[in-house]
Formats: structure tokens, sequence, C-alpha cells
């Protein structure tokens, strides 16, 4: 339904939109995240033929938005940042002139009827834009992207300035739509993408950093065979930690143990990651009781979307200086691949499984700098 | 095209700038009407004719200073860039809804022309004619103006800067009014600035001469201007 290939926007000599390409299959919901400044909205902005790309394409149903414009828009329905309502008019008012704007065909009085009551806002059709309050006048913005039943929806952080109760509603309303229509949504709010979501893509400086479904990104990433251990040693003291770290190495399947802070007096975290395959759990507690330590807490560091957001967005800047001759390419920095044995995989786009990991470690590397050795 | 047309007139009207507009314009035009026609007891409404170019210089500015300025500060012209619209379809429909509102404010003349006809004769053809030209010197401003609301955000700096600019026209030919009998490169000067003049177009249908190449002028003018106005919001997208 959308195709999106090597687009680039450029200001001047910043730039803001680095060689994307995606693809929206019709009916998915895909989310668009990224922090601020990511180009979000400057993709949208493509997108939808507000501003031109400097290069690369935007098929819209197979109809490109710079060569046939009037074609290609006609299949958007578009929810800037800021709603491009007027002020001054009636919501009634108004949406008959979005009506008119988009040479809409169907019959008018049941369709605007039918598009008020799917955003909700029956009961100010009379009022003035003006007297409305904020989650009103987003909902109004939706409506009128709504008109005409455009089968692309295009909608830039719609929740923004509704209240929870709202926010859930919009959420569903998004749902619903997604079953007869292709959407695209911005945020920031990953509980929102989580949600709402089939697929996400998560932006950063410009450039795809990770493409997938939320539990895709979320399992692969983060090494899920990444684990935190505390352990209360028979000294209680730092001398501990040698010894454990040796203990635990020695355990079939391990391939790295780095002793943390001390979190508790004389207790130490330990961080183990395995290769992955075996469950070392059991050994260890057998490891622990045999030897007469105490398991004082057993973490699996199953990280949350927020975290891989976090990590692809901060390790992004990591990576980015080794590799600097890199930068230009297309690809997503992390792509989820299904490996032989059916598991999913994290892999860096034309590389090996290993450098991936080591670009998971080096982001590993970032978080924990208030560690020690 | 009509859809943008009919929402503009709308906003006219509920914005108060066309209640402004229309009420200092057939003010100001009365006052011109009873000073240069009934006050001199003469039906000769060409005095009056010459003397609204000042209406319609400082008005049209009014008119369109926030056609495109504020649909930019406002980003609703995100709304109308993204519909299945045409550039020349936003600017048209601007432009002819900024022209109805002065065709409705200059035709109070024919209520002039009726007051008239109860106290003389009135000689209908250069009514008419002054009507005409008035109505191309409108249809020039308004592009001018129209132009200059698409390169700000700033509804204040669009209307002082078209005051500015139809004002700059205007004085042009005094400006260089003395250089017709100069050497070679005034006469140049003169000759361009002449051509190109507002004011003296204007003045010759109020002295009762109907000139085409006139009118073309003002059409021309009128398109030349919607047309960079297309081209500044298509720059914009391409910035």
């Amino acid at each position: 339904m959308i195709e999106v290939k090597n687009l680039t926007k450029k200001y001047g000599d910043k730039l803001a939109v680095n060689n994307i390409s995606f693809k929206v299959e019709k009916g998915e919901i895909l989310g668009f995240l990224g922090p601020n400044g990511a180009g979000k909205s400057t993709t949208m902005n493509m997108l939808t033929g507000y501003i031109s790309s400097t290069s690369g394409e935007v098929l819209i149903d197979g109809t490109d938005i710079l060569d046939d414009p009037k074609k290609a828009k006609a299949n958007i329905g578009y929810l800037p940042e800021i709603p491009p309502i007027y002020v001054d008019m009636t919501v009634d008012g108004y949406l008959n002139f979005i009506y008119d704007l988009k040479k809409c065909k169907m019959p008018r009085k049941a369709h605007l009827k039918d598009v008020c009551a799917l955003c909700k806002i029956e009961d100010v059709r009379g009022r003035i834009i003006k007297n409305l309050s904020k989650g009103y006048r987003q909902r109004v913005g939706l409506a009128q992207a709504l008109i005409n039943n455009p089968p692309v929806l295009i909608l830039d952080e719609p929740t923004v300035g509704l209240d929870p109760n709202q926010i859930i509603e919009i959420r569903t309303l998004i749902k619903k739509l997604g079953k007869k229509h292709t959407v695209i949504l911005s945020s920031h709010i990953l509980p929102e993408i989580q949600a709402v979501c089939d697929r996400i893509i998560i932006i950063n400086k410009g450039q795809v950093a990770a493409d997938g479904t939320a539990d895709e990104i979320a399992k692969n990433i983060t090494n899920k065979h990444k684990m935190t251990l505390r352990v209360e040693g028979p000294t209680r003291s730092a001398d501990d930690k040698k010894l454990i770290t040796d203990a635990i190495k020695a355990i079939p399947g391990v391939k790295y143990v780095r002793a943390d802070m001390e979190r508790e007096k004389g207790v130490y975290d330990y961080d183990i990651e395995t290769d992955g395959k075996t469950d070392i759990r059991r050994d260890l507690n057998k490891l622990c009781a045999d030897n007469g330590w105490n398991i004082l807490m057993l973490q699996l560091s199953d990280l949350t979307l927020e975290d891989i957001f976090l990590k692809i967005t901060m390790a992004d800047e990591v990576i980015r200086t080794d590799d600097d001759d890199d930068e230009t390419s297309s690809k997503p920095r992390i792509d989820i691949k299904v490996s032989p044995n059916g598991k999913l995989r994290a892999v860096k786009e034309a590389d090996s499984t290993d450098t991936a990991d080591e670009a998971a470690e080096k982001a590993e590397d970032t978080d924990n700098n208030g560690g020690e050795e | 095209m009509l859809a943008i047309y009919r929402r503009e007139i709308g906003a006219f009207f509920t914005s108060g700038v066309a209640y402004v507009f229309l009420a200092v314009f057939w003010l100001v035009s009365g006052i011109f009407f009873y000073n240069g026609v009934i006050a001199s007891g003469t039906t000769d409404t060409s005095s009056m004719f010459s003397s609204m170019f000042y209406i319609v210089m400082f008005l049209i500015p009014v008119l369109t200073m926030k056609l495109l300025s504020e649909e930019k500060k406002n980003k609703t012209d995100q709304g109308l860039l993204t519909a299945p619209i045409s550039l020349w379809d936003i600017v048209l429909g601007k432009y002819f809804a900024a022209l109805t509102l002065f065709i409705i404010a200059e035709s109070i003349v024919f209520i002039y022309a009726f007051i008239l006809n109860y106290l003389g004769t009135v000689t209908w053809t250069p009514l008419l004619g002054n009507y005409f030209a008035m109505l191309a010197l409108g249809a020039a401003f308004i592009a001018v103006g129209l132009f200059i609301s698409s390169l700000t955000e700033n509804q204040m700096a669009s209307a002082v800067v078209s005051l500015v600019a139809l004002f700059v026209i205007y004085l042009s030919e005094m400006l260089v009014s003395s250089f017709e009998n100069g050497n070679r490169l005034k006469k140049i000067v003169y000759k361009c600035v002449t051509t190109l003049a507002f004011y003296s177009r204007y003045v010759e249908f109020t002295r009762g001469i109907f000139s085409l190449p006139s009118v073309l002028f003002f059409v021309s003018a009128a398109f030349l201007f919607n047309f960079f106005t297309v081209k500044v919001l298509e720059k914009r997208r391409w910035s």
C-alpha cells in the first residue's frame, strides 16, 4: 500500500531523514517511534506530500506522490502534529469544507454523521472550534482525516493532549480503523505504540534503527539470555567476587560473567550472559546451594520496549563513531531475522550475528558505565 | 477551488475583516462622492473615481494580509497542501474570494449613480468604464497583496509590506516625472517606470479613455503575481 524507497531529506546541510526505506502492507498498523527530532514528522510530511523529498520515492498505492500528487493525496487522510483546523469555524462548517476540499462523493449528511460518531464529536458539531478543548480539537482533526474514507491514514501523534480515557478511546478507534485502512502513526509514547501497532519502526537520527513487531524487537535486540544475580558469598567482602565469578564461569553455557556494583553491604551483583541455548538457572541454584552461598536475587534482563528504545537511540551514537563509512547505508542497523532453528535473531544487516552481538555488548557497556570489573 | 473560495468568503465575514473593509470603503468613497460630485454640483463622476485610487491602495492590504500568512502561522496550510487539489486551486480560491469582496465594495458606485439619477442625467458610459477600470486595478492589487501574504507568517508585516509595495508602485511615477526630458538614461528609466505604472494607467480611464492595453496590463499583472504566489508555495515545499 505504501512503499518508501531511499527517502532522504536535507534542510541545507542538516540531514533530517537519511535514506529510509520501508513498506507497509494493506491493513497494517505501523508505529513510528523515535525521540524528538528523530525525523518522524519530516518523514510523515514527505509521505503526505506536504514537503518534497531531497531524493527517494514515496509510492502510495503505486502512485508516486510527486508525480501524480492529486491521485496519491486522494488516498491519504492526514492528521498532522498540529491539527489543521480553522478555529473560527464551527465543527460542522469545517467538516463540510473538508468534504468539499477532498471532493468527496459520498452522501454528505450520512458520511459526516458517521465520521462524527466515530470520533465522538456529535455533541459539539454546532460549536465554534475556538471554544473547544484540546482533546476535542484533536478529534476534529482526526475526523477531518477520516473524511472521504481514505485507504491510508497517517496520524502524527494522534493522542497528544487527550486525557487517559480519551487516549484509550482513540487507541481503540485506531485499532478498529486498522481493519479497513492502512495506518501509520507516530508517537514517542511507547505503551501506545505497543498497544496499537502490528509493526514498529524505530527511527533515530533520521535512520531506521529497528523494524519488526514489538515482541520481535524486544526478544532480540536485548539478549533475553542475560541475567543479573545477587549472591552472598562466604566472606561477605570483595574477596568473594573472584571466587564466585570463576565458579559461575565454569557452568556450561555461560559466556560471560562480570561482577557489578556492591548493592548491599558485602554483597555483589553479577551480570551473566549465556549462549542463549542453555537454561543455567538450575545449575546456578545448585552451585550456590552446594557452596552455601545465598541467592538474594535472580533477575532475567527481559527488557521492555522502553529499554530497547533507549538502548537503540543511545547505542546508536556509539556504533556510529565506530563505522563512519557505513553511515550512508540505507539498511536498518538491526534487522530481525528468523534463523533456521526457528529462533528470531537480531542481526546487523549484511553482517554476521557476532557483530550484532558485539554491537549489543557495546551498547550494554554504555548503559552500565557505573560498573566495576 | 470552490471549497476554498467559499471558506474564504465565510472567513472574511466571521473574522470581521469584511465589515471593516466594507465600512471604511463605503465611508471614504461616500466622502469622495459628496465632495467630488454632489458638493461641486456636477454629474461627472471621474474626479470621484480618480480619488478612489487611494482607497483601493490603502484597503487592499487589509483584505489580503491574512489570506496566506495566517494559514502558515496556524499550520492550516498543511491541510490544504495535503488535500487532493493543486496549488492553483488554493491560490485562485483565495484570490477570487478577495476579489469578490472588492467587487461588492466597489459596486456602491451604482447606488451613487441612482442618487445622481434623481439630481440630473447620469453619463453611464464613463461611469461603467471607470467601474471596470477600478475592477482591473483592484484585481492587480489583490494579486500583489496575496503574493506578499504568501511570503510571511505575520499578518501585520504582510499588511505593511503590501501597503508599502503599492505605495512605491504609485510613487515611482512621481519620482521619475522630471526624467522625461533628461538625458538618454533618464529617458529609458522614465519609459520603463511609466510603462509599468499603475496610477497613470488608471487615471487615464477617469479622463474618459477606455484603453484596452491598460486593462490587459492589469489582468496580466494579476496573473503574474498569482503565478509568483504559486511559485512561493511550491518553493516552500521544495526547500
